[in-house]
């Protein structure tokens, strides 16, 4: 293989990812290139490590270096919540805003009679194992307000009914958000699950 | 080629990083599919949520192709159908049960104009489930397997109905039964209009079409089992009786 023929299948493979197209990924490769000592080779270095030793899991379904994440073996998370997520994205996201001090479940997915994904297909049964195991009292569902999401909280709600406290998240104004632009399934959530002002 | 109609949008898949490809039950064209730019994006997602009532433009160069879809929202339902664990079980086997039973591209007006109806019902849990086992029953005369409620196949008298043939979805009167009477499915008043409906004789209902969906109309379309929203659905409700 010559080294264009090298270049030219980076290129292809970068535009695979997602945000990339064709063009950006040309443009990516070059800039990569031309930065190849600060840039390209610690790139590389990082992604075959990453391709090495990156895993599921296997207590909470997130992404890390070891069979059981940083978060399962944490000593400072509190073990009795925990909180259900759809994707490792929204796990990234809760801890981004770094107010949950639990620890999570990651499902894999939402249940979908079209697309045949039943609670089998998601880890259901081992968040349904983790409860006396972790002697957990509270699971709060943080899945999608979608309908696949909601679908999925109730199935999971009538799992775990009676064995733990279950709740969910609050629906509706975002911080920063304008009523204007809202639709209106989410004014609706607002306005019923309104407070007093204290 | 280009068409504009209203339509139910039953499922969304997700197509490359930010399109999707919807299917709605349309009034005019039936089940139809098309792709919307942008479909899967922050910004239509709450929109095209499965239940909603769009305002669609079809565009395509040959009818037989896939074919983009403009979507306008005009009815959110997703707010309603969230608010109730019985709202969404019903949502959820509405979209699953006009998914698997229609075939694409053919229209079936009556019950487009039923399925609007009862979704519009969202969220009234007192009134939808009596709506929705009516609307099985529009939903099994318009795919060929309709029950005939109107008089006895075997005597012929209108009075007096109290089964139905799990073979040929006719009704029978408690005479015409006789010996067999333990062979037949019960016929609740419920399912011919007649009476205040009680939630148990809904299930029964709901047992009778379920036995019609499931036996008859499942194996005529390749066997496939009956999506499994319907049964979630008829559980949620049986946990209020």
């Amino acid at each position: 293989m010559s080294s264009n023929d090298s270049i030219e299948a980076l290129i292809e493979l970068m535009a695979r990812l997602p945000g990339l197209g064709p063009r950006s990924a040309r443009r990516a490769v070059l800039h990569l290139i031309r930065k190849r000592g600060p840039l390209l080779s610690p790139l590389a270095d990082a992604m075959r490590q990453v391709a090495d030793s990156a895993r599921e899991c296997l207590n909470c379904g997130n992404i890390g270096t070891a069979d059981i994440c940083d978060i399962c073996t944490s000593n400072k998370r509190a073990t009795g919540q925990i909180c259900v997520v759809e994707d490792v994205g929204d796990l990234w996201a809760m801890e981004r805003a770094g107010v949950f001090k639990g620890r999570y479940h990651v499902l894999g997915g939402t249940l979908s009679a079209l697309d045949s994904v039943g609670p089998e297909e998601l880890r259901i049964p081992r968040l349904i194992d983790r409860i006396p195991a972790e002697e957990v009292t509270e699971v709060i569902l943080a899945l999608n307000a979608t309908v696949d999401g909601v679908t999925t909280a109730h199935y999971i709600a009538d799992r775990l009914q009676g064995q733990v406290r279950l709740t969910s998240l609050a629906q509706g104004v975002p911080i920063g958000g304008e009523l204007d632009y809202l639709d209106d399934g989410t004014i609706t959530a607002a306005l019923n699950a309104r407070k007093e002002i204290l | 080629m280009e068409w504009r109609d209203q339509g139910i949008l039953l499922s969304v898949r997700r197509h490359g990083e930010t399109g999707a490809i919807i299917d709605a039950f349309t009034s005019a064209h039936g089940r139809h599919m098309g792709v919307v730019r942008g479909g899967a994006s922050r910004r239509s997602t709450p929109m095209l949520q499965p239940g909603a009532q769009l305002d669609l433009t079809w565009r395509a160069r040959l009818p037989e192709h896939l074919g983009v879809y403009r979507a306008e929202p005009m009815r959110s339902r997703a707010a309603a159908a969230m608010s109730s664990r019985l709202a969404l079980a019903g949502l959820n086997a509405v979209t699953a049960l006009l998914s698997f039973c229609l075939p694409e591209r053919e229209a079936h007006a009556a019950l487009y104009q039923r399925s609007e109806q009862l979704l519009d019902l969202l969220g009234q849990d007192d009134l939808w489930p009596l709506a929705y086992l009516h609307w099985e029953l529009v939903l099994l005369e318009e795919v060929g397997f309709g029950l005939d409620l109107a008089c006895c196949a075997v005597t012929g008298e209108t009075g007096n109905l109290a089964y139905i043939s799990p073979r040929s979805g006719r009704a029978v009167s408690r005479d015409g039964a006789g010996d067999w009477a333990h062979r037949l499915l019960p016929l609740p008043d419920c399912l011919r209009g007649i009476g205040p409906a009680p939630d148990k004789e809904i299930a029964e209902g709901l047992r009778v079409t379920g036995h019609f969906l499931t036996d008859h109309l499942a194996p005529a379309l390749g066997n496939n089992p009956l999506p499994d929203s319907r049964a979630r659905f008829v559980e949620t409700f049986a946990r209020r009786l």
